[in-house]
C-alpha cells in the first residue's frame, strides 16, 4: 500500500479463541495502584502467542 | 469503531474491535476522517464516493480484510457468560502495616492509618490466614499474587518474611505458585533487606516523586524534613543489585508539578530504567488535586514526555508500554483490574475490602478473616463491572486498553463505582495515543 501501513493486525480478535485463563497478573499489582492500564500486562497463555 | 488521531507528528487509525493499528499518510488520514464524518462508523464500501482519492481503495482493502470498521460480535455468548460469573480470588493487597514513616501530603491512607487513628502492623497469624484464604478461594488458578503494602511494609518485615516462608512451605502441596511484590518508600532499606527483596520479590515498586524539590514538598518525614536524600541512594543500590528482575520507580504527580516529564527524565538521570508516574487521586478541594482546567496542560506534557523518550529508548515508562500484539487477551480486557472479585485488600485486623483504595470505607467492607464472613453481594457487584456494563465505556475507543478504569477513583469523584472519572479517562486516552505513536515511530513507520 502506498498511503497506509499496518502496525498491528487483528490480534485482539484472535486472542478471543484462547482467552480467559485468568493466570495473568492483576493489573493493579504491577506499578500503578491508582490509574489502570491493562494493555501493558503480559499474557501467561502460550497458546495466545 | 475506528479512532483516528495525530500524535508526535504521526497519523494513526485504531480499529478498536479487532485491535488493528494503521499508520497513515496525510492523504489517507484526511480521507478516513472525511469518510467517518460523512457516513459514521458503518460506512458503505460497495461504491466509491465521488471525488474520493486513491487512499479510498486502500481503506476498502483493509475493510475487506477485517482490519477496519470491524464489529465486536466475535465476543460471543460463552465470553459474555464468562463475564457473568464471579471469578476466583487470586490476588491480595496485604496491608502488613497501617503505619508509615513518611507524611506524604496527598496520602489516600491518611499517612498510614487509613483514618482509623490506630497505627498498627499485621500479625503473622493474620497474614497466615490471608494466605490460607487466597489458596482456598483461588479455585483452579495456579498463579497467586501477594503485594505487601501499607502504610509502609518495611515496618513489618518480620511479618513479610514469615508470610513468604509460610506460603512457600504450602504452595506445592496445593499446586499454587505465589508471586510476591512489595511497594515501599525506601526509608528502612538496608543491605540485608535489599538482598532479601531482590531474592524473594518478583517485582518491587519504589516510591519517589522525581526531582528533589518535588519529592520533598509532597513526601516529608514526620519531622518535616525531605526524604529524597535518604531514599535515592538506597533505591540506586537496590536496583544495581536487582539484575533482570522487575522493578518500577513510581511517583505521583499533582497540579503542583504539571511539568512532570522533568520528573520522569530525572528518574532516568538517576539510573532508573523502569519508571512510572501517576496522576494523584484526591478529593477535589485539595490544592494539589488535578482540575478539569489542567487537562490540556497534562496532555501536552505526556506528548512532551513521549517525544523526550524517543531519545531515551532505554527508559521503560509504564503507561507507554503497551504491547499491541502479545498483550492480554480480549477476555482479560473486558473486566479490567478485578478489584473486589479476583483481587482484594486485607487490613492488619483481617478485614477484607475490594482493594487498597476502599480500606476504611464500611459500606464496602467485604468481610473478615477472623469470623469467616464474605459478603458476596458486594463482590458480585464488582464482578459484574465490565466495559459493556459501564455505560460510558461502551462508546470509548480506549475500552480494550484501559478496561474500564479504576472503581475507587470513580467512587471518589462521582460517588459511583460504575461511572468513570472523566479526567482520568481523558488522561488515559492521551497516554495510549502517545504509547501507540511511540510504537509506530520505533517501528520505522513515521516517514
Amino acid at each position: 500500500m502506498e498511503h497506509i501501513r499496518t502496525l498491528n493486525g487483528a490480534t485482539l480478535k484472535k486472542s478471543a479463541a484462547h482467552g480467559g485463563c485468568g493466570e495473568c497478573q492483576t493489573s493493579c499489582q504491577s506499578a500503578c495502584k491508582t490509574s489502570c492500564t491493562v494493555a501493558n500486562q503480559k499474557c501467561e497463555n502460550e497458546e495466545n502467542r | 469503531m475506528v479512532h483516528t488521531f495525530e500524535a508526535l507528528g504521526v497519523y494513526i487509525a485504531v480499529d478498536v474491535n479487532s485491535g488493528a493499528v494503521h499508520v497513515l499518510d496525510r492523504a489517507a488520514y484526511d480521507a478516513l476522517n472525511a469518510l467517518i464524518a460523512a457516513q459514521g462508523q458503518d460506512p458503505d464500501f460497495s461504491q466509491k464516493p465521488q471525488g474520493a482519492g486513491p487512499a479510498w481503495e486502500e481503506l476498502k482493502a483493509l475493510y475487506d480484510q477485517g482490519l477496519l470498521f470491524t464489529r465486536d460480535d466475535y465476543i460471543d455468548a460463552p465470553a459474555m457468560a464468562y463475564l457473568g460469573e464471579e471469578p476466583p480470588i487470586k490476588a491480595l493487597c496485604l496491608h502488613v502495616s497501617h503505619d508509615c514513616n513518611l507524611r506524604c501530603r496527598y496520602c489516600f491512607a491518611s499517612t498510614g492509618d487509613f483514618g482509623t487513628g490506630r497505627r498498627m502492623t499485621m500479625s503473622f497469624d493474620t497474614a497466615k490466614r490471608a494466605i490460607d484464604f487466597v489458596m482456598e478461594k483461588s479455585g483452579k488458578r495456579r498463579n497467586l499474587e501477594v503485594d505487601f503494602f501499607g502504610g509502609e511494609p518495611l515496618m513489618a518485615m518480620d511479618t513479610v518474611r514469615r508470610t513468604v516462608e509460610y506460603a512457600r512451605s504450602v504452595e506445592k502441596a496445593h499446586d499454587k505458585n505465589f508471586r510476591f511484590t512489595l511497594t515501599t518508600n525506601g526509608v528502612l532499606l538496608d543491605d540485608e533487606t535489599i538482598d532479601y527483596l531482590n531474592r524473594e520479590m518478583s517485582n518491587v515498586v519504589l516510591s519517589l516523586d522525581g526531582r528533589r524539590e518535588v519529592n520533598d514538598r509532597m513526601r516529608p518525614t514526620p519531622g518535616g524534613q525531605g526524604s529524597y536524600d535518604v531514599i535515592v541512594p538506597k533505591f540506586q543500590k537496590l536496583v544495581a543489585k536487582r539484575g533482570t528482575k522487575d522493578y518500577y520507580v513510581r511517583g505521583t504527580f499533582t497540579r503542583e508539578n504539571l511539568d512532570f516529564a522533568a520528573d520522569v527524565l530525572h528518574y532516568a538521570d538517576l539510573g532508573f530504567r523502569h519508571v512510572s508516574i501517576e496522576p494523584v487521586v484526591s478529593e477535589a478541594d485539595r490544592p494539589w488535586a488535578l482540575r478539569e482546567e489542567d487537562v490540556a496542560a497534562i496532555e501536552a506534557e505526556y506528548e512532551k514526555l513521549a517525544a523526550a523518550l524517543l531519545e531515551r529508548p532505554e527508559v521503560n515508562f509504564f503507561h507507554f508500554n503497551v504491547d499491541l500484539s502479545q498483550g492480554p487477551c480480549v477476555i482479560k480486557r473486558l473486566r479490567g483490574c478485578g478489584a473486589g472479585c479476583e483481587y482484594v485488600a486485607i487490613t492488619p485486623d483481617g478485614d477484607i475490602y475490594p482493594c487498597h483504595q476502599f480500606v476504611g470505607n464500611d459500606e464496602y467492607r467485604l468481610g473478615s478473616l477472623y469470623d469467616g464472613t464474605f459478603d458476596r453481594s458486594i463482590s458480585q457487584r464488582f464482578a459484574q463491572l465490565n466495559i459493556y456494563t459501564r455505560e460510558k465505556c461502551k462508546t470509548c475507543w480506549a475500552r480494550f486498553y484501559c478496561s474500564g478504569g479504576c472503581s475507587a477513583s470513580n467512587l471518589a469523584v462521582n460517588g459511583d463505582i460504575q461511572i468513570p472519572h472523566e479526567i482520568g479517562c481523558q488522561l488515559e486516552r492521551k497516554r495510549l495515543e502517545c504509547a501507540i505513536a511511540l510504537r509506530a515511530i520505533r517501528a520505522g513507520m513515521s516517514e
